[in-house]
């Protein structure tokens, strides 16, 4: 698509209330390559977290209740592969048959993962203030998969000159979170993560970086839990900083 | 005990395995590797894949016409046809068959349909001897236990497992760790069961209904022993197996064993039309099918839980399953494990009995990704949990709709939808989320066994922004 | 018929799902010509073990005059045509020569005991999984090519297909299949234990193909 105005933000529930700071990250990388950011105030969750444990009315309730606070055809950007993917690819499925499906299907049409809208639709340049460092990248499962822009992330990161990209083994391998799955399966979810932690800390990184927070949560959660491991860090917030806004 | 407590109780059983764990890791990176080598071009993948899906697709939904044309084009071959609805009546005519060829003694080729019969007990207790001749079911067969994958079902077990297993039965034969000497010293041991066994059962892989065949893929040539040398021959497969045309099965065979095990092709690839014609000096004189329904009829009502029948058996969601890997195959506790047991076997028994199996997802997808015949796995899995659950405003197509909802869990989420569909209480609950971040308990449940748990931030990111000048309204 | 028939069927017949075309015949041209078949054929053989020497079309019966005694081969099964017939007169004295002349039920376990190779055809081949193709008959039975422990094919190189799909076509297999057909990639294998490839489980050990030009 050509490159928009202005965008919406979707802050998405979990970014709004744990991780603000990354969600505000990419609303100043945005506005630092020149696109007008508006965060509507009507926006709540898009569903996923009752989607995915079955409960579909209320799913489609939530979903429904975000219809209205996107007026008008700006794209919608979301610092999430797994709500991006959720209103993009599972609103048109929660939502057909129902009298709304049509709007429900036009609002998902609109969707960007953060990631590839600055890839894909802005093409942006970073410029790299920072020193040297060395990251590995976790691509959540519904970027990679969902979305199917996990190499996007690894793209922006490509173009920072003092970072180096440290690959972690089965790299693909989810990292345990699943939403409610942490939960209802929390000891199969525990050693799924010890797995990914072990293998994110054996490249020996200082820092790890994801495009979704509920990988970040679960991953920083754990590292913190076993009292040693890299920083984690959403993407947003780590081109921010990197970056200063010296973004075209 | 409930089926949830239980399954839990065998996820602990195999979280504490650290031998098993690790046996499973070292056996699905290995495979999934030769798995990801056979397909050096993404494009070519994906052609085949649709292939396959629309060979599968079509046979589903012409699947009865298909199941009559078989019936007579393999009666036509001389190939006796059985129909059977469920496990006993399955062994009852196998039971049958072999009775009134005066059988004692079986040789198998794998099978996960007679896993799903129990035929080996059956038979057992029926006073015939039953043997497994695929070395992988013959070790689990001595070690009394059931497959713990569809392809490879005695993955979970080490070398040194094995050579202790057959160290046990077979003590006449040199103790040794080597894989090449255990081989060769099972193969030594099953020659003769082959040589004299009566009667010779195996599965299928895909039935021809054009031409009346029945295909078998198979590496070590006991599924070929196993339908050659005996005097009878029973082959017992599930009705959604039958293919329409003979040249449905060239793509389906490459994708197979592609994405099974990583192979181009399998040693062998059996095609088996008829008994012993006249003058022919060796095969069974009699050749049978039985074709077994167990729950699958009623799975293709649905329109979008079909799909789960185009399924190939060829394990690859299992082998790329980041909970199988932990877990391994009898923490499922069905025949069938991992996603495609997810998803087949809530359908097949029903939710409230193994409903609880649709927990052990993260929908991370890797499953959907490999699949060869583009099965919607995770699609599949969530709907199962909307049906568990009694989610959804229409359906209830699957046995045990419902079982699963319990009050307080859907209080739960009426109290979650009353919040998010109204902003101005979710601005309400995030402000005081907020504010009141220091009341966040220490303790989440399952989640701060190994973790840390999350705490709201100072600001939401609504107030964030505000103050930065973004537009907020 | 059985009830179980009836019911099973009605059940199928009471939803008929959304339609789907029919798929397209699967084809996969890799427009290979003969040389370029020979040496897939011969190295996707070779990679799983398989042996292939390519021979002057009459060339195999001294081949195997030289070559069984020097791999110990003692006693050697042949089918009732042409082959057997040309191997009579032809082999050394060492090596005892056998015929599958009667039913397999007066002579099982000599077959599975006493038998070191056993000669058949082979119909076809497939250059690009580098597999031989059977239909044993009433001249060639269907254990000769898995009941020894080696087994030796005869593949005319003229009559390679570029893939199973390509044969089933130009060959009009579905017209007519045969009581048993059999795609065979290399000797028998297995991989139970530990995910590790081990030969020479329950069929032959050995293959050997001579690709007769
Ligand atoms: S669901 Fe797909 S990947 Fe899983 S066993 Fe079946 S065909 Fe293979």
């Amino acid at each position: 698509m050509t490159r928009p105005a202005s965008v919406y933000y979707y802050a998405t529930c979990l970014v709004d209330l744990l991780y603000p700071r990354a969600g505000l990250a990419g609303m100043q990388l945005l506005r630092a390559a020149g696109i007008d950011v508006v965060l509507p105030r009507d926006q709540t969750c898009c569903g996923q977290p009752a989607f995915n444990s079955g409960y579909r009315d209320e799913a489609l309730a939530v979903a429904r209740a975000q219809l209205d606070a996107f007026p008008g055809d700006a794209p919608i950007v979301v610092p999430s592969g797994s709500c991006a993917g959720m209103i993009k690819h599972h609103w048109p499925e929660l939502f057909a048959s129902q009298p709304d499906a049509r709007r429900a299907q036009a609002v998902a049409e609109r969707v960007y993962e953060l990631t590839e809208f600055l890839v894909d639709v802005l093409d942006v340049r970073l410029e790299d203030l920072g020193e040297p460092l060395q990251v590995a990248i976790h691509s959540s499962c519904s970027a990679r998969r969902e979305m199917g822009v996990a190499d996007r992330i690894e793209r922006l990161v490509g173009q920072l000159e003092g970072v180096e990209v440290l690959v972690q083994q089965r790299a693909a391998e989810c990292c345990g979170f699943g939403g409610t799955f942490a939960v209802k399966q929390g000891d199969v979810s525990g050693a799924m993560v010890k797995d990914k932690t072990d293998a994110l800390r054996a490249t020996g990184a200082a820092r790890v970086i994801s495009q979704d927070c509920g990988c970040l949560m679960n991953i920083g959660g754990a590292f913190e839990f076993q009292g040693d491991g890299p920083r984690t860090q959403h993407i947003a917030e780590f081109l921010w900083e990197r970056t200063g806004g010296r973004v075209s | 005990m409930n089926q949830t407590d239980a399954f839990h109780r065998r996820i602990d059983e195999a979280l504490h395995n650290a031998q098993l764990r690790q046996n499973f890791r070292s056996a699905l990176t290995g495979i999934m590797a030769r798995r990801a080598e056979q397909f050096p071009d993404e494009t070519q993948l994906q052609a085949l894949r649709d292939q396959a899906r629309a060979v599968r697709a079509n046979a589903l939904v012409r699947q009865p016409e298909l199941l009559e044309r078989l019936e007579a084009k393999l009666t036509e071959n001389g190939i006796q046809v059985h129909w059977a609805e469920g496990p006993d009546e399955a062994n009852a005519i196998i039971h049958g068959i072999l009775e009134r060829a005066g059988a004692k003694t079986v040789v198998k080729g794998k099978s996960m349909v007679s896993e799903e019969t129990g035929l080996n007990h059956y038979l057992e207790h029926h006073g015939i001897e039953v043997i497994e001749s695929d070395l992988g079911e013959y070790i689990i067969q001595l070690a009394e236990e059931p497959p713990s994958h569809i392809v490879a079902p005695a993955i979970h077990k080490n070398r040194r497992e094995v050579a202790e297993l057959f160290q046990r039965f077979h003590p006449e034969i040199p103790y040794t760790e080597d894989i090449d000497q255990l081989t060769q010293s099972a193969r030594v041991v099953l020659r003769d069961r082959f040589a004299n066994a009566d009667a010779g059962i195996s599965g299928v892989n895909f039935a021809v209904a054009e031409t009346g065949t029945l295909c078998l893929v198979e590496n070590e040539g006991n599924g070929r022993l196993s339908t050659t040398a005996p005097r009878v021959h029973v082959a017992i497969t599930g009705i959604e197996k039958v293919v329409e045309r003979l040249s449905d099965v060239p793509p389906l065979l490459e994708i197979l064993t592609k994405s099974a095990t990583g192979q181009p092709i399998t040693t062998y690839f059996n095609m088996i039309s008829r008994p012993r014609q006249p003058g022919e000096l060796d095969g069974p004189e009699a050749v049978h099918l039985v074709l077994l329904d167990n729950g699958r009829s009623r799975i293709r009502v649905d329109d979008e839980l079909l799909d789960t029948l185009r399924c190939i058996r060829c394990g690859a969601c299992i082998n790329h399953c980041p909970v199988y890997v932990q877990l391994g195959g009898h923490a499922y506790g069905t025949v069938y494990p991992g996603p495609i047991g997810i998803a087949l076997e809530p359908q097949r028994i029903g939710i409230h009995k193994v409903g609880t199996l649709t927990s052990a997802c993260t929908l991370c997808g890797a499953c959907g990704e490999v699949c060869p015949v583009r099965i919607p796995l995770p699609k599949l899995i969530n709907r199962l949990r909307a049906e568990a659950v009694d989610g959804l405003r229409a359906g209830t197509a699957v046995r045990g709709h419902g079982s699963m909802r319990k009050p307080a869990e859907a209080g739960v989420w009426l109290l979650w939808r009353w919040l998010y569909t109204a902003p101005s209480r979710y601005r309400l609950f995030t402000r005081l989320a907020t504010r009141l971040r220091w009341m966040t308990p220490p303790w989440l449940g399952a989640w701060t066994r190994y973790r840390c748990a999350p705490r709201p931030a100072q600001r939401t990111l609504h107030e964030l922004a505000r103050e930065e000048g973004f537009r907020n309204e | 018929m059985s009830d179980s028939r009836e019911r099973i069927l009605a059940r199928l017949r009471a939803n008929r799902p959304i339609e789907v075309p029919t798929p397209t015949v699967y084809a996969k041209p890799l427009g290979w010509d003969r040389e370029h078949c020979i040496a897939s054929f011969m190295q996707r053989m070779q990679a799983v073990r398989g042996e292939v020497h390519r021979i002057a079309r009459d060339a195999w019966v001294d081949w195997l005059a030289g070559e069984l005694p020097a791999r110990g081969i003692h006693h050697l099964l042949a089918g009732n045509g042409d082959v057997g017939d040309r191997l009579a007169s032809a082999l050394p004295a060492s090596i005892r020569l056998s015929r599958y002349d009667h039913p397999i039920e007066q002579w099982k376990p000599a077959l599975f005991n006493d038998i070191d190779a056993a000669i058949t055809h082979a119909r076809a081949g497939l250059a690009e999984s580098g597999s031989i193709v059977l239909w044993p008959d009433a001249n060639e039975p269907r254990l000769m090519s898995l009941a020894p422990p080696i087994h030796i094919a005869l593949l005319d190189s003229h009559k390679l297909h570029e893939n199973f799909a390509a044969m089933i076509a130009a060959e009009h297999w579905a017209n007519g299949m045969p009581t048993n057909a059999l795609l065979i990639s290399g000797p028998s294998k297995t991989a139970d234990i530990e995910q590790t490839l081990a030969y020479g489980i329950h069929g032959p050990k050995q293959l050997i193909t001579l690709l007769l030009d």
